[in-house]
């Protein structure tokens, strides 16, 4: 007869503490009848265990989040480097009413405000706008950051900056090289054909076998944000 | 029921009762998040840290802790652990916090540690549950690192991200998706379990001559 892996009574006292108790005999006996406790003591031991623990939570938050936010600050800093192709100078835009301005609305939160970066060369000449960008990819949310020239109306360059995609298929919108490469250069606005069956158009995009749906996700997000900042851009630019 | 010494109960969690392998508890993080190496370590760490702080605070405080709220306090514990798990990971690693995403927030629910705090932090003395949790935590994290590897190895051809067949190896991409976790997940338990059952039958094999009907535990007793 086979044996099942022995598991001592620690374990399957959960279920029904009194009653394993009793069955083990020679053992400590059950505990007593348990006299009620009175509601208030109850409300009062949550209440006072929820407030330490509130206390706990915000001690260690105060002491994490600025560490958070400048790894966060340090992502999107590197990012807009690479996909404007590491500018001189980088000046932030608030998006604002439909126009772009230098300053944020007073009172707004700053981290969390629409914003886009103009990179600047040596000259002062800008280079392009490093535009950020989300939608709902195959899993969760994709964030993709662009590298945007809108005098030619190209795209420079593109960096997937958050994604829970497949690991192993929908993950090589930002691990295979090669789709990421299709996009440096390419013409607004974007279009993904099949992998292979482009003909050398600019605007072509080549997408992810057995990635459609993440790597479609980015062409669009690229598609809807150069749609809905474009006349912004060109008013500035010129 | 019998009383056990300290080291047994250091012991028991890390092999014989084993939280993944052999209580079957805890999958869901040992199923999601052991993709690849480093995440389980990860994994593994934060749910260590986990279970050692609310044994620690269950069995300091079970004298205070009113019977009919038990429940309810422990997962007040054990959610103000993970919740300070979750942030330290997003400030010393925020690579793997990434990874990990919403399953750190999940060990709150991971009946492994519940399971612990009421069976046994909750009526042990504070250095016995410390025991019980750090072995039961090892216990984890040697399964966790157990699957990690497996898949990692065969999914993704490397160990901690350092390749280590050359660029002829295809990877076996099934094991780092989610149905590469239950499959390894079964070959371990097969694996586990065919070694335990070789090692009663050894057992009883030298305890009875050949020849002679072995007779069941319960026969026997």
């Amino acid at each position: 007869m086979k044996e099942l892996p022995q598991v001592s009574p620690d374990v399957l006292e959960t279920a029904d503490a009194g009653a394993a108790r009793e069955a083990g005999g020679g053992g400590p006996t059950a505990p007593p009848e348990r006299p009620a406790t009175s509601s208030a003591r109850l409300v009062a031991t949550l209440a006072a265990a929820g407030a330490l623990a509130g206390l706990v939570i915000v001690l260690v938050f105060g002491w994490a989040n600025p560490k958070i936010q400048a790894h966060r600050a340090e992502v999107l800093r590197q990012a807009i480097q690479e996909v404007l192709n590491g500018p001189e100078s980088v000046r932030t835009y608030y998006v604002v009413d439909g126009a772009l301005s230098e300053s944020p609305v007073p009172g707004a939160d700053t981290i969390n405000a629409e914003r886009i970066h103009l990179g600047l060369d040596d000259a002062g000449e800008p280079v392009g706008y490093a535009i950020t960008g989300q939608e709902p990819g195959f899993q969760d949310m994709i964030l993709v950051i662009f590298g945007y020239d809108a005098e030619t109306d190209r795209v420079l360059a593109m960096k997937v900056l958050e994604s829970k995609e497949t690991p192993g298929l929908g993950d090589k919108i930002f691990k295979d090289t090669s789709f990421v490469a299709e996009f440096r250069g390419a013409a607004a606005p974007l279009e993904g054909v099949k992998s292979g069956a482009g003909s050398g158009v600019e605007n072509e995009v080549d997408m992810i076998t057995g990635a459609t749906i993440s790597s479609r996700t980015v062409i669009e997000i690229i598609n809807n944000r150069i749609e809905a900042l474009g006349p912004m851009l060109d008013e500035s630019g010129s | 029921m019998r009383a056990t010494t300290p080291a047994e109960d250091f012991v028991r969690g890390i092999w014989k009762e084993n939280p993944v392998l052999v209580q079957l508890l805890g999958l869901c993080p040992a199923l999601a998040v052991t993709n690849t190496v480093a995440n389980s370590i990860a994994m593994g760490l934060a749910t260590f840290f986990v279970l050692v702080g609310s044994s620690l605070l269950v069995s300091t405080f079970k004298k205070v802790i009113p019977h009919e709220v038990r429940i309810s306090a422990y997962i007040l514990i054990i959610a103000t652990f993970v919740t300070i798990a979750d942030l330290v990971l997003a400030a010393v690693v925020p690579l793997i916090h990434k990874e990990l995403g919403a399953f750190i927030a999940l060990i709150v629910v991971n009946c492994m540690i519940l399971g612990r705090q009421e069976a046994f932090a909750s009526k042990r003395p504070i250095g016995r549950a410390l025991l019980d949790a750090v072995g039961t935590g090892v216990g984890f994290m040697i399964a966790m690192l157990m699957m990690g590897t497996f898949r990692e190895v065969l999914g993704n051809g490397s160990i901690l991200g350092v390749p280590l067949f050359g660029d002829n190896f295809e990877p076996w991409v099934i094991f780092i998706l989610p149905p590469g976790g239950f499959l390894t997940l079964g070959f371990i338990l097969l694996a586990f379990g065919w070694w335990q059952e070789r090692k009663s039958d050894t057992a009883r094999i030298r305890q009875w001559p050949h020849g002679v009907a072995t007779p069941s535990r319960e026969e026997a007793a």
